[in-house]
């Protein structure tokens, strides 16, 4: 196996996370390709550890920590969502549009 | 390193199996026209990246995904796509109309970051397949040398926990805490 076989895979989950946060206009959708981002980086912190074999485990335990911190993000990310869903009766970026100028 | 050598050693076929399922659902988490199939596209996606973890011998995080990812925020997902009544048929109006400018950036994310890891790490192999990690060594590490931001996680995860309550929750009108302290 080498290093770059999982590199090049998640650069391409990452890529199609930014797609995806860019065409959607659905807020949950957009925060789903977030965690598609997110997943890409997990992957290259695994891959990394692999090689390197640390004797902390170091890639592994941070991406244990990205893995919690996404959780959070997640958490307060459909809170707001509902909060806006709400006051304004949609979850489309679209129909946000009250602070542009 | 030719083609044929990679495909000599059988947990290459596994990866590329699992690479492919990974790929194939995580564009139809982007691509779905339909909320819901977006979600569990993304479960297909988590649990193929879960297998990888297992390939690079990463035991205890492939379960901390399978437990975290996919048994509670999909299911978050799941209660936010319900509490927000997105249409959960099929959908036209999910996508912007332009999408030309981010296939465009995407792929030339997806090219840079290959050309910079091919470039950089050549053909580098992975240490030592097949030899797990052991779970103490994980736990030692977060109990002695990261116990500090192990902490600060704990505190973030507490924060939002608060957070999503204090957000999330309805703030009642001055007649409504009336009807509540009657009832």
């Amino acid at each position: 196996m080498l290093l770059n076989q999982f590199l090049i895979l998640a650069a391409a989950l990452f890529a199609l996370g930014i797609y995806g946060l860019l065409v959607r206009r659905n807020l949950v959708l957009i925060l789903l390709s977030v965690e598609l981002m997110l997943n890409a980086v997990n992957i290259n912190l695994i891959a990394f550890e692999s090689v390197l074999r640390s004797e902390l485990a170091v890639g592994q335990v941070f991406s244990i920590f990205v893995i919690t911190v996404a959780a959070a993000e997640v958490g307060i990310g459909l809170a707001i969502v509902i909060m806006i869903f709400r006051n304004r009766r949609s979850a489309n970026v679209d129909d946000l549009s009250l602070m542009r100028w | 390193m030719t083609v044929t050598d990679w495909l000599s050693e059988p947990v290459n076929w596994v990866f590329a199996l699992i690479a492919l399922a990974v790929l194939a659902s995580a564009f139809r988490v982007v691509t779905a026209k339909n909320v819901v199939h977006a979600a569990l596209f993304l479960v297909a996606t988590l649990a193929g990246t879960a297998g990888l973890f297992l390939v690079l011998s990463a035991e205890f995080v492939a379960w901390v995904l399978v437990l975290v990812y996919i048994g509670a925020v999909i299911v978050l997902f799941l209660f936010g796509i319900m509490i927000t009544r997105a249409p959960t048929g099929y959908d036209e109006g999910l996508d912007g109309d332009r999408k030309i400018w981010p296939a465009v950036l995407s792929l030339t994310t997806f090219g840079l970051m290959t050309w910079a890891s091919l470039g950089a790490f050549g053909s580098t192999p992975v240490s030592n397949p097949g030899v797990g990690t052991d779970t103490e060594v994980l736990g030692v590490a977060l109990m002695g040398r990261f116990v500090v931001p192990f902490e600060v996680v704990s505190f973030v995860l507490l924060a939002a926990l608060i957070g999503g309550i204090t957000i999330a929750r309805r703030d009642l009108t001055p007649a409504e805490e009336e009807g509540r302290s009657l009832a």
